[in-house]
């Protein structure tokens, strides 16, 4: 069998893509041509990579306040170098809102 | 030229997201050593050939980025002179209390117009695991990890550049080493400030935002020690963000990533020597990428917009 993998629809993207459950929506978007997400830091410090996930489940490591306060947490706001998918997601990216 | 003021760099604070994986970056990858986790949570460490007790100071917090940089100057003399100086210079300064960190004497602590906060101290004990002085080896302690020599300087981001170059060069007593300048305005987007025959210890670039850190840099042998570090970063999937390669500013080898909580980190070798009768080298904001990326010769997007 091989590893948990969900579907990610990209808004404002027609593309549909595949993102592992170990693997951070960045690296999964990155790997497979979603350009308009700036890869920075990789590791939840700088606050580039920001996306807000409008449908599914999915869980984070630590990010920096400064880039996703908590109220913005509540709402979706996420780093996608920190966050990992445990569903099918919807993720729009903040650059192009 | 005899040193005198600020000597150098001594140490810089930094916010980390998570402290047992920061540890492991900056003790397992860049190689320094670990001196003391205090009851604050504060974690200090320092790199081999380092006298001093500590140079690099990690602070737990829920946002990555700098808390302070500190320079180490010659006398509490010299202390007393510059708060005189800042204070003069309109500048609020205030006193932290010696061991606020623990072997750190008396500091003096103002903000510069870029919004950040440098401290100036005199005493810090020394290290038990400093480079020897009797019969002297070359180490002490063997080199760890990417063999960090030494902390060497800092690249920091904000916007009153021109503000923070006028008390470093009329108060501190540093000299501008290198800058890049706008070809038609002639305005600095970018400078490099030397206090000693370094070609840089501390760098600024005009950026909107004020009191981010670019990168927190420290020195190595050479340059098979840059390819070292590379297999390094690639082999415990260090997060990598250019190199390695070479500034055309400083000439320095270098490579640069980011430790676990998004602050950028360079190990870099080499660089011309300065000193203070050199006269300034200037490049045009034209040709920014070789100055910055002497191979690529064109900068990358991460270069001017990543910082924490
Ligand atoms: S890339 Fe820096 S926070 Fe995600
Ligand atoms: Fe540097």
């Amino acid at each position: 069998m091989g590893k948990a993998a969900f579907r990610v629809s990209v808004e404002g993207s027609d593309k549909v893509i595949t993102c592992l459950a170990d693997e951070t929506l960045l690296k999964a978007m990155a790997r497979q041509g979603i350009s308009n997400i700036p890869v920075g830091c990789r590791n939840g410090g700088c606050g580039v990579c920001k996306i807000r996930v409008t449908k599914g489940e999915y869980e984070t490591g630590k990010m920096s306040i400064k880039h996703v306060t908590q109220v913005e947490r509540d709402d979706g706001y996420a780093l996608a170098c920190k966050a990992f998918p445990k569903s099918d997601l919807t993720v729009t990216v903040k650059n192009e809102e | 030229m005899a040193l005198n003021g600020v000597l150098r760099p001594g140490f810089v604070q930094v916010r980390v997201l998570d402290m047992a994986e920061a540890i492991v970056h900056y003790r397992d990858r860049i190689g320094l050593t670990l001196v003391s986790t205090e009851s604050d949570g504060r974690v200090y460490m320092k790199a081999y050939d380092e006298f001093d007790r500590h140079s690099i100071v990690l602070r737990e917090c829920d946002e990555a980025g700098l808390d302070l940089m500190a320079f180490k100057v010659c006398s509490e003399a010299s202390l007393d002179d510059f708060a005189t100086k800042l204070a003069a210079g309109g500048y609020e300064v205030t006193t932290v209390a010696a061991g606020e960190q623990p072997g750190v004497g008396r500091r003096i602590s103002f903000v510069a117009p870029t919004g950040h906060r440098f401290d100036l101290y005199a005493e810090i004990e020394l290290s038990d695991n400093g480079p020897m002085t009797n019969n002297p080896d070359v180490s002490q302690l063997d080199p760890q990890g990417m063999k960090a020599i030494r902390f060497d300087h800092c690249l920091l981001y904000g916007g009153d550049i021109d503000g923070t170059k006028k008390v470093f060069e009329e108060i501190l007593g540093f000299s501008v080493s290198e800058m890049v300048v706008d070809d038609d305005t002639g305005m600095i987007i970018a400078l490099f400030l030397t206090c000693s025959n370094k070609a840089h210890d501390l760098a600024l670039v005009r950026h909107e935002e004020d009191g981010k850190l670019h990168h927190v840099s420290f020195l190595v042998e050479d340059w098979s020690s840059i390819g070292a570090a590379a297999d390094i970063i690639t082999r415990y999937d260090v997060s990598r963000d250019i190199g390695p390669t070479r500034h055309g500013i400083t000439r320095g080898m270098t490579i640069y990533f980011f430790d676990p909580s998004g602050n950028r980190n360079e190990v870099f070798a080499g660089g011309y020597h300065y000193y203070p009768d050199n006269p300034l080298r200037v490049w045009k904001a034209s040709s920014v990428g070789k100055a910055i990326f002497y191979y690529e010769r064109e900068l990358n997007d991460r270069f001017m917009t990543v910082v924490t």
